[in-house]
């Protein structure tokens, strides 16, 4: 039987299960393939917190999204062409967000009598006409599985669990994906355990051959690779960029890393990721809490150190006294917040955009921060990198943002040639700077930076006290005296307004948009992809994307005023309008949604074509 | 199995050939503590003996939290950190974990250790970072001007309490015990040969050592220790532990000595009703904290005798040995890390 091969520029697929099926792995194996195949890609991955949610019902389910395309592409895509389910309570959960013609891929072994009632299914829908409108392919994905495995001297349990693997060869058939990286992957993965190594192979293999087989399946898609910017590439997470660009931070200071963190989500693969890479000199400490996380990075600072710690919202309202500290003892320090959906514990595996006024503000006194936010998963990377420059330009603690949507989700990353990046080294203070060439004083500062020196313990004649009681200006004594606090606030303040930010850019292909769209963070892809829907439906639109937070850009409020309309969405009830409009007196019109997801390009597209509609 | 550099806890730390005198380690900074606070008698005597260590003066850092004890590092021509209640021993961890070089006292209060900052004692306690924790125990809040404190005895009656306080006192020493710090001693702000003899081993042991110095607050809990102090009643109930030696106390027909007690534990009785043979002799070097823990109940509940001097003092590697082994071995194994190895490793591909 020769089958039909198909020309498509783009797929979303979406594979779900349970939180015990593996679709993480599945969905990170097939992201592999294709970026080894060189589609451009962007995965979202959605899981829930608890680790093994009830097995077949709808919180615990777990899924992973994913678009690749011939073409550049900006987010996760909105609705998948393609759900992978197995089990009812995988359909059930993400069936609304798929369009009338997709395919869904069901496992009808797991549609059992018990496991349809436990999600509220009177019938099988994989047998009324209730799916009429989605193309079905109904396979028996466990039996399959269980039945290419007979040979095999595992038990009947780990066979079953193979069944993922061969999800993953029928879908690497149905898109022509390369193969090889799977089998090598799986091979390291269970070393230790050869049988189950080939055992996952063979079931990876069965099901790419069940794909060339059945009729189920008539036609197999081809999606071209895109054309990419020349360089090697990567498929990176936001995580793992953030931690790559803390190490090269720490290379290009030639300063050792110390990471002070404590576990939360989403935030703790970064201390696992850095843990791992001592020989850079990188030494991470897993504090008994939040406070002594920031506080060990501090002190680490104090000594010379590249201080860093790792955390979410909560433990961000945790360490506020301590970034105090670090603000008034003027120390270099990164806190990295990867924001989840708050208040309180909220939902810690859905993403949000809510901690920019605590970011901002939430610490007590006068207490300027700067604050920097990665745009995208690679993002994550050269904003590490610009979170130590600052904080170790201007002596101070920087705060920068990511979220559980760029932690987790992914992109391919042309990495960059070392030589490309920022030479960020520090010069350490050895020699009294004191009129009388023999004082130290720790609070003289740079006439162009207002950065204070640093002189670091074992140096000598520099012996000095810091601490969080007010200082002399210069001496950085005790001080109590009123025009002297005064001015340190101000000159706190100074010196932060006065950070080197780079101008903001606008991207208006005609030049003569009317209205902006503007965005800061991680809603950058979704963004920029509706800004291309409007435009190609004929429409004017500039955008502009805020990376840097505070100071903000020099520019911005005369970008902001050159238009007659600014569109502004955030992942919250509008924190950054609120601070562009008490700024720069612009009226910002604000678009929220605060539902723990990204927004999607359509939804965002449909805003812009509104704002310029209206009068 | 990782060598410990107990005995010569300073090794790491560069020493120097100057003699230095109590002189050097005073502060321009005028001292501001209530005139007759026991805080004075602690600063001189760690002003006075520090030129004994020998070490580079730049090599010394004090930290401390808040609280009056905590305005000790200004004090000192030191490094120094002033930081935020009850967090001293985090951030004093970040820093001695990794400067290996560096000798890091912590200045603490029974509030600022003990209350706020109870956690991060009893982890950098149980992870030995390389820090001598002291503790001033006045068993009162000062700086706040007199509350009850965490170590103030049941029943206290302050501005906070004015029926009495309801919650039971922590014992700084059996908290330490309990979370199996390698170096716990107990000495006294009056007794400067005690304290001084204290202080140099508590630096002198590699790892975290606590030592409770019980501080007289005049302003707000005056004589708290006054009968470990007056002649009249000092030797009667002070107990003085030193490793080696028969535990035994008070004068004449009043001498009494520690033995085994059928419970398990440790129980006082007259000298003159037990054999030598009977009478525990102190180990501080014993790995099983136990028997420290029980000498540490001695004062319980009446402050009849109250055990000083060093009641633990075991060999483990501390956590920036620990720390600084797994990068060495890290790097011994793969080399120093290559920045392009690693953006470069996992799956790549190429586009001309």
């Amino acid at each position: 039987m020769t089958k039909q091969v198909q020309q498509l520029d783009r797929v979303i697929i979406r594979f779900a299960g349970d939180s015990g099926d593996g679709m993480q792995l599945t969905g990170d194996r097939f992201t592999a393939e294709t970026a080894q195949f060189g589609n451009d890609l962007s995965t979202l991955p959605n899981f829930p917190a608890e680790i093994r949610a009830p097995a077949g019902t709808l919180p615990g389910v777990s899924s992973f999204q994913l678009h690749f395309a011939d073409h550049d592409i900006l987010t996760p895509g909105d609705a998948p062409n393609v759900l992978v389910a197995m089990n009812p309570a995988a359909l059930k959960a993400n069936l609304g967000d798929l369009p009338k013609g997709a395919d869904i891929i069901a496992n009808t072994d797991e549609f059992t009598k018990r496991n349809l009632a436990k999600v509220g299914y009177d019938g099988n829908p994989l047998e009324d006409d209730s799916l009429a409108e989605w193309r079905l392919h109904a396979v028996p994905l466990t039996s399959l599985t269980v039945k290419a495995l007979e040979g095999y001297d595992i038990s009947k349990k780990d066979a079953e669990r193979a069944k993922n693997m061969f999800a993953l060869g029928l879908l690497s058939w149905l898109y022509h994906r390369p193969t090889e990286g799977t089998i090598q992957f799986l091979e390291a993965k269970f070393a230790k355990k050869p049988e189950i190594a080939k055992a996952n192979i063979a079931a990876f293999q069965a099901g790419w051959n069940y794909g060339e087989t059945t009729e189920s399946f008539s036609v197999s898609y081809e999606i071209k690779p895109a054309t990419l910017r020349p360089g090697t590439y990567r498929n990176i997470s936001g995580n793992q960029a953030l931690a790559y660009g803390l190490i090269a931070a720490s290379v290009q200071s030639k300063l050792p890393l110390f990471l002070g963190s404590y576990p939360i989500t989403p935030a703790s693969d970064i201390l696992h990721e850095l843990s791992k890479h001592k020989r850079f000199g990188v030494r991470t400490f897993q504090a008994e809490d939040e406070i002594a996380g920031v506080g060990a990075a501090l002190g680490a600072a104090f000594g010379g150190s590249l201080g860093v710690t790792t955390t979410s919202g909560p433990g961000i309202a945790l360490k506020a006294e301590t970034v105090g500290l670090a603000v008034t003892t003027e120390l270099p320090l990164i806190i990295v917040d990867v924001q989840r959906a708050g208040p309180s514990t909220g939902m810690p595996t859905k993403t949000e955009q809510t901690d920019l006024l605590m970011a901002m503000y939430g610490r007590n006194g006068e207490s300027p921060v700067p604050v920097l936010a990665a745009a995208t998963p690679s993002d994550c990377f050269t904003m590490a990198i610009e979170a130590a420059r600052i904080a170790l330009k201007y002596r101070t603690p920087v705060m920068l943002l990511s979220d559980g949507y760029l932690a987790n989700g992914s992109e391919p990353w042309r990495i960059p040639d070392i030589d490309e990046l920022p030479d960020i080294s520090v010069l350490f203070t050895t020699e009294p700077n004191g009129a009388d060439g023999t004082t130290y004083l720790p609070y003289l500062r740079d006439p162009e930076t207002l950065a204070r020196p640093w002189a670091v313990p074992g140096t000598a004649g520099l012996e000095h006290r810091i601490g969080g009681i007010e200082k002399a200006d210069g001496t950085g004594n005790i001080s109590y005296d009123p025009d002297n606090h005064d001015k340190m606030v101000r000159l706190r303040q100074a010196k932060i307004d006065g950070i080197d930010v780079p101008d903001l850019v606008v991207d208006d292909p005609d030049g003569d948009a009317r209205v902006l769209v503007l965005g800061w963070g991680s809603t950058y892809g979704p963004i920029a992809a509706a800004a291309r829907r409007v435009r190609a439906s004929g429409h004017k639109v500039a955008q502009a994307h805020l990376r840097h937070l505070n100071p903000l850009p020099a520019n911005t409020g005369e970008v902001l005023r050159s238009y007659d309309k600014v569109l502004l969405p955030e992942i919250n009830l509008g924190q950054l309008a609120m601070l562009l409009r008490a700024r720069y007196l612009v009226d910002v019109i604000s678009y929220n949604r605060v539902r723990g997801l990204p927004f999607k390009a359509a939804e965002l597209a449909a805003v812009i074509q509104d704002v310029i509609e209206s009068d | 199995m990782t060598d410990t550099l107990n005995g010569k806890g300073l090794a790491l730390i560069p020493r120097t050939d100057v003699k230095q005198t109590l002189k050097d380690f005073k502060s321009d900074q005028e001292v501001r503590w209530c005139p007759g606070c026991g805080d004075y008698a602690i600063l001189a005597a760690v002003q006075s003996f520090l030129p004994e260590l020998g070490l580079k003066r730049e090599n010394i850092v004090f930290v401390s939290g808040i609280g009056c004890s905590s305005r000790f590092p200004y004090y000192l021509n030191t490094y120094g950190f002033h930081s935020i209640h009850g967090r001293a021993p985090a951030i004093a961890t970040g820093l001695a974990a990794s400067r290996p070089d560096l000798s890091v006292w912590v200045i603490t209060g029974d509030g600022d250790a003990l209350s706020i900052g109870g956690n991060h004692l009893i982890h950098a306690l149980r992870r030995n970072v390389n820090l001598n924790i002291l503790l001033f125990n006045n068993r009162i809040y000062g700086l706040t001007k007199g509350q009850y404190s965490p170590t103030s005895e049941i029943g206290k009656i302050t501005k906070s309490t004015p029926m009495g306080s309801l919650d039971k006192p922590f014992n700084p020493i059996s908290l330490a015990l309990g979370a199996e710090a390698g170096f716990v001693a107990r000495t006294i702000d009056s007794d400067r040969k005690h304290l001084q003899g204290v202080l140099r081993q508590a630096a002198e042991h590699r790892g975290a050592s606590l030592v409770e110095i019980y501080q007289n607050c005049n302003i707000f809990n005056d004589g708290a220790f006054d009968t470990l102090k007056d002649p009249g009643t000092r030797d009667e109930i002070t107990v003085r532990l030193e490793h080696g030696q028969p535990i035994v106390f008070g004068t004449g027909d009043n001498e009494r000595a520690v033995r085994l007690s059928p419970t398990g534990g440790v129980e006082v009785v007259r000298r003159a009703e037990v054999s030598d043979g009977e009478i525990l002799v102190h180990d501080a070097h014993n790995p099983d904290p136990s028997l420290a823990f029980a000498l540490s109940r001695l004062d319980e509940p009446a402050f009849e005798h109250v055990p000083i001097g060093v009641f633990r003092s075991i060999d483990r590697p501390s956590y920036d040995q620990l720390l600084n082994e797994q990068v060495q071995t890290a790097t011994a194994d793969k080399g120093t890390g290559s920045l392009a190895d690693l953006l470069h490793g996992g799956d790549t591909w190429t586009i001309r």
